[in-house]
């Protein structure tokens, strides 16, 4: 019997199974390797196999090809473990089903349509193994451009590629890099935005905890491109398995030669450090990130001057988030005219999304920029369960906006996003049936940004806290026509006027609602009192 | 500069600096250059040790670092994570990310308000060592609605389905 | 020094290299509010009372910060700037807890003022009338958190001219507060030194001498300005 069995042990599946289905899995083979030194089943642990709502996950290779499990509880770990001890030695891995487990087709849209280039290695490498990342070419790019020695080519490569910021801004990121490596100075510092707080959104922490090595090789490649010697990556403290897996990438890293001093036998250095922070959704928020690295209150200043002049301790600083970094190894790999080729004229490559809410198909996907949002949602994701119709899809979490049913066949690039109100942002997707109140979201969304709000500056400060008190009011149906002008109206005050990304973007939910699904909002006014005839003098 | 001596007592507990007073803190302190930079990450450590921040911790970090006791403070009270009183033996995050809030995140945290409250359903179970909390998402919204209990992920759950974990924690 | 020629509200103006919108315009007499800034301190853009129009920009900047440009074209009172400035001071004054009648301050309050000039003789959104303390520790002097504002002048005064650091903001959004030490007692913190310079420059009543009543505080920034410049510029105006 030979094949590889592979365990989701991401966050996600690792809580519904997934840690002790690979433990009992391991402890089977473990005993069948003893009693048959030539058996070639191999367990491995692997990040995100991808259908996440479908946890937890069992992935068997054999000769006769791949095959998917989903559906496996806690409590029927035991039964698939018992039924692989009681396998004969003879049996082909590709003929036995796990009982318990539901088979789940690798050929549908959800996996079929997906183009992995970020998530190339996530879920067919175990993390936690540098050894492996190195066999499925982790580093190669950072040894060839540390070998040819032209870093304005990396950059130059960057820029063509059209690979723009992932973290939502959609800041070309070749021009960023030139911006940082023109930057005068000996010191310079990288930092990863790694500090993923959209709810909704874990396309990063599927990076991080599946493929570690993809960011730091990402990382070292972007420092060595504009002149740093020096890196960060701020990652929410909210991702235990992501740090863990961070700091033993790190760890290995330094310790074969392709992290710290003389990298690579080249003259280039790179120390980075991890910092984890404390629970603080402003801090996605650059300036606040810095002074969070800095040990300090995470409380944006105005830009300009930008990071890229002025960031960490004084330094210049080049910002990305884990995507934009993870995509460099690749796109370098398959060439800046290639990666370009696979998005939209204005936005190359390709994207992770994170599916969820009211959809059948839950999970991360990585598809090209441009494709529709109907392509994801309903084709990938199976549309809405039971027996519902998908009502609008929100992107861009709380700084981002609802796309209504309507207006689905929008591709997925920054542009036609902002045209319709919303943001790409970080790639979180949550789908909402019809049966959800579009005014009970946006209010959920403004709750959100009442308790992130860092508090500096005062439309954001008490002006989340009106807003939410309105849109409570208008739930409460107890808003007449004046209370919804003064919400829109407050809404773009607190727009123009706030200091920061955060209060700047915090009425997009609200706004965005009010003009797609305005009759959710009429619909809850108190209707207005019978005019009262003019008293006769 | 104390006036009043209800006061003066408060500061007795103060320790001095490099009074060894935190022994444990010295390696992240050392890790950290006794840098000021590295404050949130000393600010981790001590919690993760003594399960809270208390003003003897906060001081003896502030000695370390040389940092003023209001910078300290004000950093410290401005991250959600940082705690300034001591754990219960159980802590329940119901997570009210987006994808929970969709599928019920709220019915749930509010049957757990009500459940773990004196005089709940639960109470007699001792819910008092069950601390109740919320988060904004965990990033595993495949699992919607879900909760944290002591930093395990119970999928897909019911008031019912965890209040029958929670009594499963205290025996 | 090279000169930047600039208008401001139609007004031709030259100024130096550097020279913020905010000083430019109060040197030609345009009155723009401000709140969180004060001469002397660093500035945080916090209170967003000084944003002002700049041609070709659909960004609202905010004129303590934003360096006066070549040709620049700026508008400081258009009809939307004015709504902008009564919101944000009808977001203040909801968000604590004032009440002038009773406050040491009556007459000589920024806030106050700013109420006046903004034209907000009521506030259309609902006061939240938060639930506030005060802090009496001081020999000296008193804190009400009721009528604070969050400007962190005192934050900045004690940090960047006494040197003390005695404040900072603790908490987070709307529930920030400023912080004396650990979160203490005023009275109970070593590192005040008495010096009272966060009370001259507290622009409304909620740093105050004990012993003031109602209307009795005056706030003097003045002073602190002159101490700034002699120690910058070892100049003194006696």
């Amino acid at each position: 019997m030979s094949g590889i069995l592979r365990v989701c042990t991401a966050a996600g599946c690792a809580g519904c199974g997934g840690s002790a289905l690979r433990e009992q899995l391991g402890a089977v083979i473990a005993a069948a390797t003893t009693g048959d030194p030539a058996s070639g089943l191999a367990l491995k642990g692997v990040g995100c196999l991808g259908p996440c709502g479908e946890g937890a996950l069992l992935e068997l290779e054999s000769a006769s090809g791949r095959r998917l499990f989903g559906g496996i509880t806690p409590e029927g770990v035991a039964a698939v473990a018992a039924s692989l001890a009681n396998l004969s030695p003879g049996t082909d891995l590709g003929t036995w089903a796990p009982p318990a487990a539901r088979p789940i087709d690798l050929e549908q849209p959800f996996f079929r349509l997906q183009k992995r280039l970020v998530l190339e290695h996530c879920g067919r490498i175990d993390p936690e193994s540098l050894a492996e990342a190195l066999a499925a070419g982790s580093y190669g790019q950072l040894r060839r451009v540390l070998q040819e020695n032209r870093p304005e080519a990396v950059i130059e490569q960057v820029r063509r590629s059209g690979l723009r910021g992932r973290g939502g801004g959609g800041y070309p990121t070749g021009l960023k890099w030139a911006t940082v490596a023109r930057m005068p100075g000996p010191e310079k510092v990288v930092v990863c935005n790694a500090d993923e707080g959209d709810p909704g959104a874990f396309m990063d922490r599927s990076v991080l905890e599946g493929d570690p090595h993809r960011l730091l090789e990402g990382m070292a490649i972007a420092a060595w491109a504009v002149g740093a010697s020096r890196g960060f990556i701020y990652v929410r403290a909210e991702y235990p398995m992501a740090i863990a897996h961070l700091r033993t990438a790190i760890a290995q890293a330094e310790d074969q030669g392709l992290l710290g001093a003389a990298i690579a036998g080249s003259a280039f250095g790179f120390q980075l450090e991890l910092r984890v922070g404390a629970g603080a959704f402003v801090c996605g928020e650059e300036t606040a990130l810095i002074h969070s690295i800095e040990g300090q209150r995470g409380v944006p200043r105005p830009r300009p001057p930008y990071p890229a002049e002025v960031g960490v301790f004084g330094l210049p600083t080049l910002i990305n988030n884990v995507e934009t970094f993870a995509s460099v190894p690749p796109l370098l790999a398959i060439g800046a005219e290639a990666y370009a080729a696979i998005g939209t004229t204005n936005s190359g490559g390709t994207k992770v999304f994170s599916l969820t809410g009211d959809v059948r198909l839950a999970g991360v996907l990585e598809v090209p920029m441009g494709t529709p949002i109907a392509t994801i949602v309903e084709t990938m994701g199976g549309g809405a369960p039971d027996g519902h119709a998908i009502k609008a899809v929100q992107t861009g979490g709380p700084s981002g906006g609802c796309v209504p049913a309507n207006r689905l066949d929008t591709p997925v690039d920054y542009e036609s996003l902002q045209e319709l109100g919303s943001i790409m942002g970080s790639g979180g997707m949550v789908v909402m049936d019809d049966s959800t109140s579009m005014v009970d979201v946006a209010c959920f969304f403004m709750a959100f940004c009442r308790e992130e709000s860092c508090g500096k500056c005062i439309p954001c400060r008490s002006g989340t806290v009106q807003l939410h008190l309105l849109l409570q009011k208008h739930l409460a149906g107890e808003a007449d026509a004046a209370d919804l002008a003064q919400l829109e109206s407050l809404c773009h005050m607190v727009k123009d006027t706030s200091l920061c990304g955060l209060g700047q973007s915090a009425p997009k939910p609200v706004l965005s609602t009010l003009r797609h699904f305005r009759g959710d909002y009429l619909a809850l006014l108190r209707p207005e009192p019978e005019a009262t005839p003019e008293p006769v003098p | 500069m104390a006036t009043d001596h209800s006061i003066v007592s408060s500061r007795e507990a103060s320790s001095q600096p490099g009074s060894g007073a935190f022994p444990e803190l010295e390696p992240v302190l050392r890790r950290q250059g006794h840098r000021p930079d590295g404050l949130i990450e000393v600010l981790n450590r001590a919690q993760e040790l003594h399960g809270q921040l208390t003003p003897a911790l906060l001081r003896h970090v502030a000695a370390a670092l040389r940092l003023p006791l209001s910078r300290v403070q004000g950093t410290a009270s401005f991250y959600h994570l940082f705690r300034f009183k001591p754990p219960a033996a159980h802590r329940c995050v119901v997570c009210t990310g987006t994808a929970c809030h969709v599928k019920g995140a709220d019915a749930l945290l509010r049957a757990l308000e009500r459940e773990l409250a004196p005089g709940g359903a639960t109470e007699a179970a001792g819910a008092e060592a069950i601390e109740l909390g919320t988060v904004r998402c965990v990033g595993t919204c495949g699992g919607a609605p879900l909760v944290v209990v002591d930093e395990q992920v119970w999928n897909h759950q019911t008031p019912a389905s965890v209040l029958a974990g929670l009594r499963g924690l205290r025996r | 020094m090279s000169v930047r020629t600039l208008r401001i509200d139609g007004r031709d103006l030259a100024v130096p290299e550097g020279t913020t919108l905010l000083q430019a315009a109060r040197e030609a007499g345009i009155a723009i509010p401000t709140l969180c800034h004060l001469e002397g301190l660093s500035p945080v853009a916090a209170c967003r009372l000084c944003l002002v129009e700049i041609e070709g920009t659909d960004k609202l900047l905010p004129a303590c910060i934003t360096p006066a440009s070549e040709g620049m074209v700026v508008q400081t009172a258009t009809p939307r700037l004015q709504d902008i400035r009564r919101t944000v001071v009808e977001l203040l004054f909801t968000e604590g807890n004032h009440v002038c009648a009773i406050c040491v301050a009556n007459g000589h309050c920024e806030l106050q003022d700013l109420a006046v000039t903004t034209g907000m003789d009521h506030s259309r959104l609902p006061y939240r009338f938060p639930a506030r303390r005060v802090d009496l520790s001081h020999p000296f002097f008193g804190l009400d958190h009721n009528r604070c504002i969050l400007c962190t002048r005192c934050v900045r005064v004690c940090d960047e001219v006494e040197g003390a650091h005695v404040w900072d903001v603790g908490w987070r959004g709307e529930h920030c507060r400023i912080i004396a030490g650990l979160d203490e007692p005023w009275g109970a913190v070593d590192a005040c030194t008495n010096c009272g310079k966060c009370v001259q420059v507290c622009p409304t009543g909620a740093l105050f001498h004990k012993g003031d009543t109602t209307a009795e505080k005056h706030d003097e920034p003045a002073q602190l300005q002159a101490l700034v410049h002699a120690r910058h510029h070892q100049q003194w105006n006696p």
